[in-house]
């Protein structure tokens, strides 16, 4: 360990600003769009799914009115 | 087959000629761009000099922006360009001629104006020389790598804005030599290194960027 | 020779190569990173020259190094596609490019941040982070050019052709940044010369370059997923993976 206490540590030698200021932005956006990645693909998944529900309920449709005529 | 080379040509610069008022925009811009200059940063003559060279290259760059995508647009409206890739000719060959035209028609122009913004700018004659000898290298260039992006963005509805921020970028080392080739007149330091380059990357455009540009035209025909 | 690669050319035996692989990178990445980042920060000794801000080295240079590097391996992917006419390797492109752009801005903003205490300004038209900032451009042009159509095979094909412009002019700016710098820069900010650096200091640097490689990578194979079922979403395939989630969640 470099440093002597966990103050020393967040000080940075004085230069506590710009050292945080760079790890805490990268951290930011490596996180960032690591989430974003992970919302559009369960986005998509979410789209499937009602794509598919919609399906259902045209088929669904398609056959009460089939029926109806059959009246 | 050279006639319909010539037919190409000559259909393109009868097409120039009809439409004035589109080419004397780019250049009316130019000069107001680098009328602006002064205004906005002083009329002093020393000033001027120090970022004159910088000053017409970024001009010449935004107005040639501003013309590019009549490289390919109407052609590519009215199907003429289908026309021609479906006439037998290679399309690179094709590219080739309309990229030149269109340096004729946009550049020369530019080429002629420039003793007027040399004046503006108080360039001196060496510097002027120099910054003439730039522009009659890199502006063949502009139009190469230009017509590149023209060709990828034709298809789209409003490529114009697209088109600068693809190759602005793309022009930077263009201005950065162009300038600095002028700036070392200025000091009467030698130029030819700066030329050179702009020379090679000239030459490099014409081996490659023709065959971009057919690529690129087929990808927008779809 | 490359026979063995072809298969995964097919947009499905991608998808199932990146979902083996996606776990596999994500774990190497973070041990990485964590092992790097803590040693950097905490254990590396102080540089006598610069204290502690050099510490910032740590991810500046590793990201640094990997915008340039994504930028050449998206426009492999780009050269690919455009001789072999593959799908997947268009999908790979575009997957790269938001990455590589993050790359770049953080090796911009730890730049600015490294530049402040040591040259005393936050942006010094310095060549390095000049030709960083192009590079930003230049992504930003592939990323609008192929968001700007609607057809996504022809957008690969156009932001292909782009990112093949772009990566020949690379080595240019490069160059031409580096001169520009040297003709216009007084000497008021003197380049710190680095002597060889201690290997103390240059472990956790390697460890984190990989980290930030690995990092790219998981985030690559992530997004190429998505970029793959946004192309395919109508294929028998693609839908059934919705019921096998369906059916490990309620499992």
């Amino acid at each position: 360990m470099q440093f002597d206490s966990l103050a020393d540590f967040f000080a940075m030698g004085g230069y506590g600003f710009y050292v945080w200021l760079s790890f805490g932005v990268s951290a930011l956006m490596m996180v960032a769009i690591t989430v974003q990645t992970r919302m559009e693909h369960s986005k998509l998944l979410a789209q499937i799914t009602t794509e598919k529900q919609r399906q259902v309920r045209i088929e669904k449709a398609r056959k009460m009115k089939n029926v109806s005529h059959v009246r | 087959m050279n006639q319909l080379y010539n037919g190409v040509f000559l259909r393109d610069l009868t097409l120039a000629f009809r439409q004035k008022s589109e080419l004397m925009q780019p250049l009316m811009f130019l000069v107001m761009v680098v009328s602006l200059f002064p205004l906005g940063i002083g009329p002093g003559p020393e000033t001027l000099q120090r970022v004159g060279p910088g000053v017409i290259w970024i001009a010449a760059i935004l107005s040639s922006l501003l013309g590019m995508e009549r490289l390919f647009r109407d052609d590519f409206m009215d199907g003429s360009l289908e026309q021609l890739q479906l006439s037998g000719l290679p399309l690179y060959q094709v590219a080739c001629v309309k990229v030149l035209c269109h340096w004729l028609v946009s550049f020369i122009p530019l080429l002629l104006l420039s003793p007027l913004l040399a004046l503006f700018l108080h360039l001196t004659l060496d510097m002027y020389l120099v910054l003439m000898l730039t522009l009659a290298l890199g502006t063949p260039l502009l139009s190469l790598v230009g017509a590149i992006a023209v060709g990828l963005t034709v298809g789209l509805q409003r490529g114009g804005l697209l088109l600068a921020l693809l190759l602005i970028p793309v022009f930077i080392p263009l201005l950065i030599f162009a300038t600095s080739a002028v700036e070392s007149a200025a000091l009467a330091l030698p130029y030819r290194a700066q030329i050179a380059i702009i020379g090679a990357m000239l030459l490099m455009a014409i081996a490659a960027a023709p065959a971009a540009i057919a690529y690129a035209l087929k990808v927008s025909q779809n | 020779m490359w026979k063995w690669l072809h298969p995964y050319a097919q947009p499905k035996r991608a998808y199932q190569l990146c979902t083996t692989l996606t776990p596999w990178f994500w774990t190497a990445a973070v041990m990485c990173l964590a092992l790097g980042t803590i040693w950097g920060l905490a254990f590396a000794p102080q540089d006598y020259q610069q204290g502690d801000s050099f510490r910032i080295i740590y991810i500046h240079v590793p990201s640094a190094m990997l915008s340039m590097s994504s930028y050449v391996a998206m426009a492999m992917a780009a050269l690919v596609g455009i001789i072999w006419q593959w799908r997947t390797a268009y999908m790979t492109m575009i997957a790269i490019a938001p990455i590589g752009a993050t790359m770049t801005f953080i090796a911009l903003i730890t730049g600015a941040a490294w530049g402040k205490p040591m040259w005393g300004a936050w942006w010094v038209w310095d060549a390095r982070l000049t030709s960083e900032l192009i590079l930003l451009f230049l992504y930003f042009g592939v990323i609008a050019l192929y968001s700007a159509f609607e057809d996504k095979q022809q957008a690969g094909k156009a932001a292909g052709v782009m990112a093949l412009v772009g990566v020949v002019n690379i080595p240019i700016i490069h160059f031409s940044v580096e001169w520009w710098n040297t003709l216009h820069q007084g000497s008021t900010i003197t380049k710190l010369d680095k002597p060889s650096i201690a290997t103390d200091m240059l472990w956790p640097l390697l460890i984190n370059l990989l980290g930030f490689g690995l990092f790219i990578a998981a985030v690559t194979t992530m997004r190429l997923r998505n970029e793959i079922i946004r192309r395919e979403i109508h294929r028998p395939w693609v839908q059934s993976l919705v019921e096998q989630k369906e059916q490990d969640h309620a499992v």
